[in-house]
């Protein structure tokens, strides 16, 4: 076990945070629930110590969700990169509120090439709740997961629907990576994303860690 | 924008740009903010990091205070040292300016210290 901050604690710094006023469907915005993203978070610097004085990028960290998670478990230094005006800068105030300063965030499009290239292999760890591709951006998740692969020289943590499963594994295994799935959860798509004509959703969604192998 | 963010961003994805990198600084409003010093940390950020680009960067925009030109030996072991990269990898951050392509004069605005490096489509 290595040392981390109180799941209790992190939870309730998580739900301080503000989420997306108008929420785009196409980008697929929604926060990750905090009760899910601090269990997530908490079990990868608990089991894994894979937070703590890291260089860490989220991919698609929209209002920070995931990063002031990161930042307040100690990571190094985390990168979000997020492709959405608004996003950023409701992540910009949330990061002020905070009161962090071991976070940066970079305006881009993770779909297109890169101007990441000196980046590869540099990260530690990189996180992300992923678009998962269901809204005319297919396979948008695996362009996501990829751009990770080439990120981290360590490990990668992602969610992705239990329905696509076989898939990420077989991706994951042809790129190389040692992929586990850590918990299976229930999401449930907040009342707010009002594309769904229900008040909400639940879909099953793995909590999906994977490991570069070095002799890849 | 932190100078270890700048210190990996390149303009090379742009149609007709080779190399694009380092980008140049155009700052604006520059502040400093206090970030937890972590020797081990630093000390692994310090391979990544194209030390002359760094020090042309810190310098550029008036914050190159003294870091030493070259990295030391053993900067593992010399917390003097790892100080002083710590302050001008994480401590320096941009707020407002703008990042240019050194090949083509693209500007990418930096704006509450975020920079935007989104591409017209015709650009790529
Ligand atoms: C499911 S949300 C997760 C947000 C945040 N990481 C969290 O966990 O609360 C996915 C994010 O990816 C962003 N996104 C979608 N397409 C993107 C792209 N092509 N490049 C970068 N970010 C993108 C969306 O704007 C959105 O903020």
């Amino acid at each position: 076990m290595w040392p981390c901050m109180k799941l209790r604690h992190l939870q309730e710094l998580l739900q301080q945070i503000d989420g997306f006023d108008n929420p785009k469907v196409h980008l697929e915005q929604y926060i990750t629930p905090p009760h899910l993203a601090s269990h997530m978070l908490h079990t990868i610097q608990t089991h894994y110590g894979d937070i703590d004085g890291k260089l860490i990028a989220d991919l698609g960290s929209g209002c920070g969700g995931l990063t002031l998670g990161l930042a307040a478990l100690n990571a190094g230094l985390v990168i979000g990169f997020e492709v959405d005006q608004t996003a950023v800068e409701i992540c910009h105030s949330n990061i002020n509120d905070q009161a962090f300063s071991n976070i940066d965030i970079v305006q881009c499009d993770l779909t297109s090439n890169s101007f990441l290239s000196r980046w590869f292999k540099q990260f530690d760890t990189v996180i992300m709740n992923p678009p998962f591709g269901t809204k005319h951006n297919a396979g948008i998740d695996m362009d996501f997961l990829q751009k990770g692969f080439a990120l981290s020289h360590n490990t990668i943590y992602s969610l992705h629907k239990t329905s696509t499963r076989a898939h990420v594994l077989k991706v994951a295994k042809s790129n190389c990576v040692k992929a586990e799935v850590l918990a299976q959860l229930r999401y449930d798509l907040p009342s707010s994303y009002k594309f769904h004509k229900k008040t909400s959703v639940d879909i099953e969604v793995d909590f999906f860690r994977f490991q570069i192998l070095n002799n890849s | 924008m932190k100078l270890i963010t700048h210190n990996m961003l390149t303009s090379k994805c742009m149609k007709g740009v080779t190399v694009g990198y380092p980008l140049k600084i155009q700052a604006v409003d520059v502040k400093t903010t206090e970030v937890d010093f972590n020797p081990e940390f630093i000390s692994r950020l310090i391979p990544k990091v194209d030390w002359n680009v760094l020090c042309s960067a810190a310098e550029s925009i008036g914050y190159l205070e003294d870091l030493p030109k070259e990295v030391t030996e053993n900067y593992e072991n010399n917390v003097d040292f790892l100080k002083k990269a710590h302050r001008v990898l994480l401590e320096i951050d941009i707020i407002n300016g703008e990042l240019i392509c050194p090949e083509t004069g693209r500007k990418f605005p930096i704006n509450n210290g975020i920079p935007n490096m989104l591409l017209n489509e015709d650009e790529v």
